[in-house]
């Protein structure tokens, strides 16, 4: 083990920045919770949702694991293969898109 | 098969930015420096989930934008009545909340680890362990709720009837993952408190020698447990 010096003693930081990453994840989650609560609806409650979505999954993975103090070559690794899960999210976008359009030609006729 | 030949570096200071990233990678050499085996793994194994649960989620994404059915509203299928009103969602921001007062906790244990503080952090442990089996909990009372009202993976009184093949697919699977999480940290919980990393004794299954570190890999996944919820929560629950 000629690296373990390297990490031996792994991430250290002040316990007051884990305490107020949690408060935050408290707040924003209670923030999500409320879009549902109030009723807000339309295009205004789905940039809510993906908004804080985003937030809450930025400090979690950021600071709760530290993501925020590895090397860009481990960031990079991790971080840029979802992408292609939103390029897949595109293509079934489509997808449904056209299912959904099959479905109204084809399937109105029997119900009327 | 340690990669030691090349590794010449680690007294020099590394390039950082973009020429880091091609520096690091570069010829046969260990690409993540500071970073040990186990950790680059789990780190690894999470990426591969995070495709399940992206495969999951995306399949829910198709059939409920390319049903004609109305899909079943979640705010009214998941709110609870209580004290005579009816509250919306109530049941999954309580379980939520468990979920992240969980990782705020294993957070903590994380950091007392590297403080070689035994006592705390195995509590820390034990405390986010005793998080995760109330949300699991919660989950089985909502299951046999929805059970009871005749949701089925075929079927549910509301709408369109694939809501509860990707309703039990995707929570089922998440429960399921959160399940395997408390017994890895009861696991390692057990380790910390016995002492197995002060006395760095060897493990029985590997034949070597446990670090503090093993609490980090294991927050590594009980924090990605917490961040799928994160996205099943908007996606499914409030979308």
């Amino acid at each position: 083990m000629a690296h373990a010096a390297a990490s031996a003693e792994g991430q250290q930081h002040p316990v007051k920045l884990y305490l107020v990453v949690w408060g935050w994840l408290f707040v924003l989650s209670a923030f999500s919770y409320s879009v549902d609560y109030f009723h807000l609806q339309g295009y205004l409650r789905w940039f809510l949702i993906l908004l804080l979505m985003a937030l809450k999954a930025g400090l979690i993975v950021a600071f709760f694991m530290h993501m925020a103090w590895e090397r860009l070559a481990l960031i990079y690794a991790i971080l840029i293969p979802p992408v292609a899960v939103l390029v897949f999210v595109g293509i079934m976008v489509f997808e449904s898109d056209y299912t959904l359009f099959m479905r109204e030609t084809f399937f109105r006729l029997g119900q009327g | 098969m340690d990669a030691t030949p090349t590794d010449t570096g680690e007294a020099l200071a590394r390039p950082a930015g973009w020429r880091g990233v091609a520096a690091d990678w570069s010829s046969d050499q260990r690409a993540f420096k500071n970073v040990s085996w186990g950790k680059a793994m789990m780190w690894i194994f999470l990426l591969s989930d995070t495709f399940i649960f992206s495969c999951f989620l995306i399949s829910y994404m198709t059939v409920r934008m390319s049903t004609t059915v109305p899909w079943p509203n979640p705010s009214e299928v998941f709110a609870l009545t209580i004290g005579g009103t009816s509250v919306p969602l109530i049941l999954i921001a309580i379980m939520t909340f468990v979920l992240i007062s969980s990782s705020g906790t294993m957070a903590m244990a994380v950091n007392f680890g590297y403080r070689r503080d035994r006592v705390k952090t195995a509590a820390l442990m034990l405390m986010t362990a005793a998080f995760g089996a109330t949300f699991v909990g919660m989950q089985a009372f909502e299951w046999t709720k929805l059970i009871h009202e005749g949701v089925r993976p075929w079927e549910n009184p509301w709408g369109a009837a694939q809501f509860g093949a990707a309703f039990f697919m995707i929570t089922g699977f998440h429960g399921t993952h959160v399940t395997i999480g408390v017994i890895f940290l009861l696991v390692i919980a057990r380790k910390v408190w016995r002492g197995d990393f002060d006395q760095e004794k060897q493990g029985f299954f590997t034949s070597r020698k446990g670090r503090y570190e093993i609490v980090e890999i294991t927050g590594l996944y009980w924090h990605f447990v917490d961040l799928v919820w994160v996205f099943i929560f908007a996606l499914f629950y409030l979308w």
